[in-house]
């Protein structure tokens, strides 16, 4: 305990109190709720069934209305506790409700019809987790198709992204040829090109390669990133050449110079570029949202948009599928977050 | 047999010579070494050699075969690094091992052949650990190993003893010359340092700019330098050039002599006359800085000198010990 | 256990390379090295970027280049056609309009904003905290969940029931249609996109911040410098490389603001919240009246300014350095 306040109330300097202290403190306390807060809330409410999602007030935790089956009745009835006139207070399933007055039977004598002002009943209700959120889309709609396909396109981009890019920034770092400064000017100048500046012409090129609505077409194109041969290459320019002079010295092919001793040493790097690329790919929305018009190629994110553009939403569906698609974007944050975090503050890169 | 021939090698980058028509030809099984201030050439000189680079002209030779267009690989050299360059996601066993598994070499013959290098080289104890877990000394064992166990028909060393501390460095050169000897492999060794070239060469190659200055034995170098560039490398402290002026009955523009080689004059001897400026006492020797007339000479003299700043010395000197210099500081017969 | 077939695949490969490399030599393994990566960038980068200028002279609504008529810079004429290019409502391409300036406006709000909140933050982390990576991990997770995921979250909140207006009944305010109040939906548009961002640019500010040798401080504090002072003295001339790295960075990202807002708020109500990548997605291919030539020109200009921007940082980068070596 004595622990903790020492914690809480460390200062800076260890002197008085001054105004930068509670406003660091303000910062990070304010900064943690709003920043895991509307996630948490999140979260919390994809566990609450329609009924309780279109309640106002919404309750904190999900709660269910308890339901009886009564004799006599074809649905189960809602549970409600009644205060009778006389001041007692009795558990009553309701049948009806005509205006202000709800028609309502003692679940112990369901023949009898007893008239309860609205005013003076209350629903009895449990804490319950409405995990068919998470199963309906599974069974009812497409779900596990627009789950694997997000996966097929992110492992397959990370696949080919490492690849391809680590053999460009071998041949940039460790090699001499005529062409290569401009290759180098090119791969720069298009680091801050997006996506949204060739638009029309790469759904084009798409399509005149028969890749429109394919998954190929959403995966090629985000390939060649940029930023992952600049930071590839910029950490194999630290490897020094002399260990390729060995290597060759050691009858080694350039092949094998590449997956036998820079693939090896490029390990760290190739391992940050890979969690950006998953996170990336796993996120992309656009890109897919164009190339996929088909519904059974949907990637996640294009289906979330898709369900959340619709007339009606279900939120109760849609709150569970955003939270399913957060999972594995929370699980690289739990796991991965400070080998990221130090990545960019090496490279200052996104 | 190894032997190998350079006709007329050289390379530039651009605009800039690097090796300016490089003759050159390395006898079977000697250790041969390039020595040179940094930027002359000589590890450009191995590279090319090695294969690791190639020539924009002339030829390379071994056992008359050329070999000037044919890849490091197929030229059946090894070679030692600077750096050691052993592959730090290896253990040792398999630094070793990597280049003969290249050649397709059975398992076992690898296995036998490592064993073999390890225990000549005393590393046997750590085949197992990463190259990062081993000290200095160890590491550049490790390298030479990775060219022993090649089998090869000639070393190539680029500096191989300057990354290692004073003492090791000395052991390491005479265990270096003992396995020489003991393989009787031709060997390429490149370094600044001249004293490792004099303690280890049959002969010496002196570069300078990309040329050759001089090729010949540590004593030939010493005892008579082509010209002025190496009768100054060679030798330590450097050698005193001095106006021939003070030298009376010298035709030539300048001469040489080596501090070693001046002495105190004993009474009635003619020397030089100087001013003792500073005195360096190291106990067996002691190195006087002395002045004529706005010359600098420094002096080696045996022993402990009784000296202080200011005195009046004359150095005397033995007539052979002068090296006459012409004015392009080559040397007069 | 990955590694083995990896191996066994990557063996497979090495004779028909070897004897490419018997032909090619070191230069044409490079050349191999290069390639896959620069045929993919070629394809899918720089081809569509010239590609794109032909788009912009072409008109009609088909997408294959054989059936678009050339119609020379009229797309371009179209886009400029206005009779007072602050009211949209004069101009040929109203939307376009609506769009750019709806563009200025956020992003001279929200760069102003990001980088004043991620400042903050950083220098916040950069107090002698305990746990400093875990309140650094705290502003840094939104950053990694989706634009879509973002856009829901929030949606979900600002709805007209949701979590915000529950907090304006418990204290007895009247509730707020966030998302369907033009200036409400601004706001919302610019704090959403802040919350998701600001963790990736306080990151950077941090590392810049703590880049700064704290002897420089220990030296103001022997001189008796005052706080604020050491701030706007030693902090921010330091940190200014980094600030001006950021500055650029929020900006050329906020010029292309799409995924999230498209998501909280369609780019409504009506058009309030219609972002320039929004339009050329709608135009190019989402709307009814499709115009994918228009969309290229629209492309091009917001490509130009781009361009400008990072020329800005480069030209500014390069001044810093040389002041630096001096």
């Amino acid at each position: 305990m004595s622990r903790a306040t020492e914690f809480v109330f460390r200062r800076r300097g260890g002197r008085g109190w001054h105004w930068t202290d509670l406003f660091t403190w303000f910062w990070l306390v304010a900064g943690f709720v709003l920043m895991f807060g509307p996630a948490i809330w999140l979260v919390n409410s994809s566990f609450k069934t329609p009924a309780a999602l279109a309640e106002f007030p919404p309750t904190i935790l999900p709660y269910v209305t308890a339901e009886v089956t009564v004799e006599g009745y074809d649905k189960p009835l809602q549970l409600f506790e009644v205060t009778l006139e006389d001041g007692s207070v009795r558990v009553f399933a309701e049948v009806r409700r005509v205006g202000t007055v709800a028609q309502m039977v003692d679940p112990a004598n369901p023949a009898e019809i007893i008239r309860v002002n609205i005013k003076d009943r209350t629903p009895v209700r449990t804490v319950s987790f409405a995990t068919e959120n998470y199963v309906q889309p599974f069974l009812a709609f497409d779900m596990f198709r627009y789950l694997s396909n997000s996966v097929f396109v992110t492992v397959m981009a990370t696949i080919i992204t490492l690849i391809t890019n680590s053999m460009a920034a071998f041949a940039l770092s460790k090699y001499n040829f005529r062409g290569r400064a401009t290759v180098m000017v090119l791969i720069v100048a298009t680091l801050m090109i997006p996506l949204s500046v060739i638009l029309v012409p790469l759904y084009s090129v798409i399509a005149g390669m028969g890749l429109f609505n394919s998954l190929w077409g959403v995966i090629l194109p985000t390939v060649a990133t940029p930023t992952g041969v600049f930071m590839l290459r910029q950490y194999m320019l630290t490897i020094p050449d002399e260990l390729i002079d060995a290597a060759r010295m050691d009858k080694a092919s350039e092949w094998q110079i590449y997956w036998r001793i820079i693939l090896p040493l490029t390990a760290p790097a190739l391992a940050v570029l890979a969690i950006f690329s998953v996170v990336w790919r796993w996120n992309d929305f656009l890109w897919p949202l164009i190339v996929l018009s088909r519904r059974e190629l949907y990637t996640l994110q294009v289906a979330l948009n898709t369900y959340a553009g619709e007339t009606n939403v279900q939120w109760h569906f849609l709150l569970a599928m955003t939270v399913i698609t957060m999972i594995p974007v929370v699980l690289v944050f739990v796991f991965l977050q400070r080998f990221i975090t130090t990545g960019i503050a090496g490279a200052g890169l996104k | 047999m190894s032997r190998i021939t350079l006709t007329d090698l050289s390379r530039s980058y651009g605009p800039v010579e690097v090796l300016k028509h490089i003759d050159l030809d390395i006898r079977d099984g000697e250790l041969i070494v390039f020595v040179g201030p940094s930027g002359c050439g000589k590890s450009t000189l191995l590279r090319q050699i090695a294969g690791l680079d190639r020539p924009t002209s002339g030829k390379i030779e071994i056992d008359g075969r050329d070999v000037t267009r044919v890849p490091a690989a197929d030229r059946g050299l090894a070679m030692v690094f600077q750096s050691y360059a052993l592959y730090p996601h290896m253990s040792v066993r398999q630094n070793l091992a990597f280049g003969l598994e290249n050649a397709r070499m059975a398992k076992d013959e690898i296995e036998k052949r490592i064993q073999e290098a390890a225990r000549m080289l005393e590393i046997s104890a750590y085949l197992d650990r990463r190259p990062g877990q081993l000290s200095g000394g160890q590491r550049q064992r490790v390298a030479i190993g990775r060219a022993i166990v090649r089998n090869p028909t000639a070393f190539l060393l680029d500096e191989p003893l300057s990354n290692l501390d004073a003492e090791l460095r000395i052991s390491t050169r005479a265990e270096l010359a003992a396995l020489h000897k003991r393989l009787g492999t031709t060997m390429v060794y490149v370094t600044h340092d001249q004293i490792e070239a004099m303690t280890l060469a049959h002969r010496i190659v002196v570069l300078r700019a990309g040329r050759i200055e001089q090729v010949g034995t540590p004593l030939e170098l010493y005892n008579k330098p082509a010209n002025r560039f190496v009768a100054g490398f060679i030798g330590a402290p450097r050698m005193n050039f001095l106006p021939a002026s003070m030298f009376p009955g010298s035709a030539a523009a300048e001469i040489g002599i080596r501090p070693q080689h001046l002495r105190r004059a004993t009474p009635g001897e003619t020397g030089l006359k100087t001013t003792v400026v500073m005195i360096e006492a190291l106990g067996s020797e002691t190195v006087i800085h002395a002045e004529n007339g706005g010359q600098r000479v420094l002096a080696v003299l045996p022993g402990q000198q009784q000296l202080s700043p200011g005195d009046e010395i004359a150095l005397a000197y033995d007539a052979k010990d002068l090296h006459p210099f012409d004015k392009d500081g080559l040397r007069l017969p | 256990m990955l590694v083995a077939p990896v191996g066994w695949l990557a063996r497979l490969f090495d004779p028909p390379l070897r004897a490419l490399q018997r032909v090619g030599g070191y230069g044409g393994m490079a050349v191999f090295f290069l390639a896959p990566n620069m045929l993919v960038f070629g394809i899918f980068v720089l081809f569509p970027l010239v590609l794109n200028l032909v788009y912009s002279t072409t008109g009609g609504a088909a997408l294959f280049l054989g059936d678009r008529s050339f119609v020379g810079l009229a797309q371009y004429e179209r886009l400029f056609d206005c009779s007072n290019y602050l009211d949209p409502k004069s101009c040929a391409e109203d939307l376009f309009w609506t769009a750019v300036w709806n563009t200025a406006g956020f992003v001279v709000v929200q760069v102003v904003l990001m980088v004043v909140v991620a400042l903050v933050t950083a220098l916040v982390l950069n107090r002698e905290l305990k746990a400093r990576s875990f309140w650094r991990a705290v502003f840094f997770f939104p950053v990694l969940l989706s634009p879509v995921v973002v856009g829901l979250i929030w949606k979900w909140i600002l709805q007209r029931q949701g979590l915000l207006n529950l907090g304006l009944y418990e204290l007895g305010l009247t509730q707020v249609n966030w998302l369907i109040e033009r200036g409400w939906a601004f706001t919302a548009a610019v704090g959403v996109s802040i919350w998701a961002h600001v963790g990736f640019y306080a990151l950077i500010l941090l590392a810049g911040l703590q880049a700064i040798p704290k002897d420089l401080y220990e030296a103001a504090e022997m001189d008796g410098t005052r706080p604020a002072r050491m701030f706007w003295r030693i902090t921010l001339p330091l940190l200014m490389p980094n600030l001006i790295v950021v500055l650029v960075l929020v900006l050329i990202r906020s010029v292309q603001i799409f995924d999230e807002v498209y998501v909280l708020t369609g780019g409504g109500p009506g058009t309030a919240t219609l972002y320039l990548t929004q339009y050329i997605y709608e135009i190019g291919f989402a709307s009814h009246l499709r115009n994918p030539g228009l969309a290229s020109a629209a492309s091009i200009l917001m490509g130009g300014v781009l361009v400008v921007l990072t020329l800005l940082q480069l030209g500014i980068g390069r001044r810093n350095e040389a002041r630096g070596k001096k």
